[in-house]
């Protein structure tokens, strides 16, 4: 193999499984760091100038940091990352003063955002202090989008909502609320030097074909429609036995939220195995712990009505079956089909884009999917002052995804307004500092403990589903959040290695604990990987690798379960290995620092 | 600020025989000096141990004083342990032997230890054909006392302070050769394929077996003007060949060069391949091996490897007929026979 390049970040970067997971790209051991060391505003700000949502996210995000954790291939389970991101969110001080502001006078420039979700604020907390003048339009009388349409505030409270929009519409906008915007040609006529689209996946999928859907209509609700109906208080109740049909996340939402409305036998029933259903392990939990049993392996077949009102819904059992490709299919067991009593049926089988208010000849080019065609890094569409981002630019994903496509048009439109190619984007900016202090002392706490995962304290049950906006995650103390965050294996702060400094000692060979470290002769990557003191089968987990050293071998160190407790660089007499903590930065259109 | 070894370990390690791992080999964390080549050695007592799937309650490290006699700390930590006085090791070992024949013994010891204040203690357990490994970590110098030469300097060498060595020498292993060592090697710290196979076939030989294990001081002899620095041994190594180990009932896979091969099949079963570089090196031949080391002195290098090997030594137990058991596995009819032995034992010197 050739030598690793280290000075290509993103060779680094992708040894910060969290952070390099994260949509974001948010610097997650440094901001654990932080929250260790007391440090919660600040902590509160790495996330805030990364994710612009902390005390949003720390409650509901989908965490794709967290099964790349590598402290879940060295124990059973990862860091709590996600709610030690709240732990930063719940204690941190007043942070008005640390907030950019926008000028007071103006570029010049008018961009309009449609919808005032994740990704529109996030384009709108990166534009204003560079002195664009702002127009957000949304259909609802707050901003939010499906943050506060969709997730209950039994999950999110609306004064964390609230709190961290507002630091992004105090920046000064013009808000357009209550506002459908019905044609892009119309956007398009005003004076805006951009537009920025990000109007989310707003149609939620229904079953019209399925019998008894239109007579039992009035007891069958679209699943995020309803959400966002109980969200905004117009509707307060819902009868006694329910039925939520899906298996995502909106299914785990409606269930919960129908327990708390005064249903009493709430069911989830989903086609799918339960082990595969797309709700976060963590969700399906939260639903099984308030007394929601999951039912697998059930398609619906009728909606059962009796005199014009909905009695129950009937399935047919299916198992799934997995071909040589591990392609599934559901195929019935032949049982006889099984009816569920019910009263109300929630819909929450999936969500769809859908661009009504754009017209055929706005100059916009649509996919066979009805997906606008985009340029996937700078976010711009067919028409260059168009832009998109969230679940309006690639369909349905998820908060974290929407803010790293936020950041990221809003380069593009700032390069575009400059008059500049928005595809000359500057390249993410990252630092790689020494971390020794003296004899067996680094500035950071090298100190791998064996504690496992803590858990977040829930509030009482009765109470909880008494009342839909108590919190029912209490979150950590700062006793426990030391405690997890102490966990963090400091994944970014890296083993660099000095070839001409090497003696071949095997010094760290020897201590090293996972075994990660070896000194053979060099070949190709799949033979090397099988050479190693314990094979590389994570394909996923580069080898780093050494230039020629005096003997004619080289360092192989395989990345995969490095804990990076420095005992290498500690046992090293020549310091050819040192542990240097990597910071990596997204671009942005205006960086805090 | 912290130096513990982390408790996690590689998901993926492999297990020997007994469904151990690396880790049930390892001791406490190291404090001798970072890149010692001590350390290196312990990591090859512990990878052999491992491979031959020794229980460690079954073995007994003893050594001396010294940077050396300070590393069984280091290894195999759910083993026996006995720390002795200066060069009085082979004492140690040699009761602790002969109390109980049936724990494996592996005595480390340094060129101080060994080769001055224990230079007698040495010559008669080599003599004595103790069965256990006797390891030399051998670095020239005293490191734990600022790096005075010491007897197995070469002459000319000059560590840290700068000073020539004026004296002659002390080889270890030509000095076994003459004392009548059943099992000789050589090896280097730095060259782990060469010395855990090493490690594993002495531990294997049942007789004394010493392996001088050249083991640099980094803090005072790991200089340019050295000739126990890890850049001027490898710069002037030579080995017997490659050996392998080849425990019990395994196949042996190699395909070796006719010819160039001597195999050895140890009391236990067990066989020593040596792919041998030098076809007239006899390894059941004292005067053989001491012909090699001396050619390669010559030559100003250092021969490494498997040296000399009789594998079918009587070792100290058979040469005194001593009893079978361990001493605490004798009961009391055993140990008091009672008069009528007696009688017999005293008829007998009439």
């Amino acid at each position: 193999m050739k030598p690793t390049d280290i000075k290509d970040q993103e060779y680094f970067h992708k040894v910060v499984d969290c952070q390099y997971a994260c949509p974001a790209h948010t610097p997650v051991p440094e901001y654990i760091r932080l929250i260790a060391q007391e440090r919660y505003t600040d902590a509160y700000m790495i996330n805030w100038e990364s994710n612009v949502f902390p005390g949003v996210l720390g409650r509901t995000c989908d965490r794709p940091c967290e099964p790349a954790c590598r402290r879940g291939r060295v124990e059973s389970e990862p860091v709590a990352i996600c709610r030690l991101k709240r732990v930063a969110a719940d204690f941190k001080d007043d942070i008005q003063d640390r907030l950019p502001s926008a000028p007071s006078s103006k570029n010049g420039r008018k961009v309009a955002l449609v919808g005032a979700g994740p990704a529109s604020l996030t384009v709108a907390r990166d534009l204003a202090p560079l002195g664009y003048e702002l127009h957000i339009y949304d259909e609802q009388a707050k901003a939010g989008g499906f943050m506060r349409s969709q997730i209950p505030s039994f999950r999110l409270p609306e004064t964390v909502l609230d709190e961290e929009i507002g630091y992004i519409l105090n920046m000064g906008m013009v808000t357009h609320f209550n506002h459908y915007v019905d044609s892009l040609k119309a956007l398009l006529n005003q004076d805006y030097d951009a537009v920025f689209v990000g109007s989310g996946a707003p149609r939620g999928r229904d079953l019209p074909k399925l019998d008894g859907r239109q007579e039992g209509d009035k007891s069958i609700h679209i699943g995020i429609d309803w959400l966002a109906n109980v969200a905004f208080e117009h509707i307060n109740k819902v009868g006694k036995r329910v039925i939520v049909l899906g298996g995502g996340n909106t299914a785990m939402d409606c269930c919960r939220t129908a327990r708390r409305l005064g249903g009493e036998d709430v069911k989830v029933i989903v086609r799918s195995p339960f082990e595969e259903m797309k709700a976060s392990a963590w969700e399906k939990e939260d639903a099984i712990h308030e007394g929601i049993p999951i039912v697998e392996n059930h398609v619906p077949l009728e909606f059962v009505c009796e005199g014009g009102k909905l009695v129950g819904m009937r399935f047919e059992k299916v198992s799934a079956v997995y071909d040589d490709d591990g392609k599934r299919s559901l195929i019935p067991t032949g049982d006889e089909p099984v009816l569920y009593p019910c009263d109300e049926v929630l819909v929450a089988i999936g969500q769809e884009n859908a661009f009504p208010w754009i017209e055929e000849d706005a100059g916009l080019e649509f996919d066979e999917w009805g997906m606008p065609i985009l340029n996937p890094e700078t976010f711009q569409s067919s028409c260059d002052k168009v832009f998109f981002g969230g679940d309006s630019a690639f369909g349905p994903e998820n908060i974290i995804t929407a803010v790293a496509h936020g950041h990221q048009a809003a380069v593009s439109i700032d390069l575009f307004c400059e008059g500049k190619n928005v595809n000359e984007r500057l390249e993410p900016g990252s630092s790689l500092i020494s971390q020794k202090m003296g004899i067996h002392e680094w500035s950071y706490d090298n100190d791998v403990t064996t504690d496992l995962r803590k858990v977040v304290p829930l509030v009482e049950l009765t109470s909880a589903l008494q009342n839909r906006k108590l919190e029912v995650e209490l979150g950590f103390d700062v006793k426990t959040a030391f405690a997890e965050a102490e966990r963090c294996l400091n994944c970014d702060v890296q083993t660099v290695f000095t070839d001409n400094k090497c003696i071949e000692c095997d010094a760290c060979v020897d201590i090293c604990p996972m075994d990660c470290i070896n000194f053979i002769g060099n070949s190709e990557e799949p033979e090397l990987r099988q050479q190693l003191r314990v094979k590389a089968n994570n394909q996923t987990q580069d080898l780093y690798v050494s230039g020629d050293l005096n003997t004619g071998r080289v360092m192989v160190k395989d990345e995969d379960v490095c804990l990076h407790c420095g005992l290498c660089a500690e046992r090293c007499p020549t310091a050819a290995w040192d542990m240097q903590q990597f910071y990596y930065e997204v671009t942005k259109a205006a960086p805090l620092s | 600020m912290t130096y513990h070894r982390p408790e996690f370990r590689h998901p993926e390690l492999p297990t020997n025989e007994l469904g151990y791992t690396r880790k049930h080999y390892e001791g406490a964390i190291s404090t001798l000096c970072a890149g010692c080549g001590h350390d290196s050695i312990s990591a090859a007592i512990i990878q052999a141990c491992f491979e031959l799937s020794i229980e460690p309650h079954n073995v007994a490290k003893i050594s001396g004083i010294g940077c050396s006699s300070k590393t069984p700390t280091y290894f195999l930590g759910n083993s026996h342990g006995f720390n002795s006085v200066h060069g009085r090791m082979p004492s140690v070992a040699t009761g602790a032997n002969l109390a109980n024949r049936d724990l494996t013994y592996i005595g480390v010891s340094g060129d101080g230890d060994s080769a001055s204040i224990g230079m007698g203690q040495f010559a008669h357990v080599v003599r004595r054909n103790l069965n256990m490994l006797y390891l030399v970590e051998n670095n020239g110098c005293y490191g734990l006392t600022k790096g005075q030469d010491s007897a197995t300097s070469d002459i000319g060498s000059a560590g840290k302070k700068g000073t020539p060595n004026p004296f002659e020498p002390i080889d270890l292993c030509t000095l076994a050769l003459e004392l009548g060592a059943t099992f000789v090697a050589r090896s280097f710290s730095g060259d782990k394929d060469q010395l855990i196979p090493l490690i594993k076939a002495a531990i294997s030989h049942s007789g004394f077996a010493l392996i001088d294990v050249i083991s640099p001081c980094v803090t005072f002899n790991n200089t340019a003007t050295s000739t126990k620095s890890y850049e001027f041994v490898r710069d002037h190594i030579d080995a017997t060949g490659k050996t392998d180990f080849i425990p019990v009932q395994q196949e042996i896979m190699a395909d070796y060069e006719p010819g160039f091969t001597q195999e050895v099949t140890l009391h236990d079963g067990s066989v020593i391949h040596l792919y041998k570089k030098d076809e007239d090196l006899d390894l059941h031949n004292r005067l053989s091996a001491l012909q090699a080391i001396h050619k390669c002195k010559e030559k100003g290098e250092i021969l490494t490897g498997l040296l000399y090997l009789d594998p079918d030594c009587e070792d100290l137990h058979e040469i005194v007929g001593t009893v079978e058991k361990p001493l605490r596995d004798l009961d009391e009819a055993a140990l008091c026979p009672g008069s009528k032995s007696l009688d017999a034992i005293n008829q007998s010197l009439r």
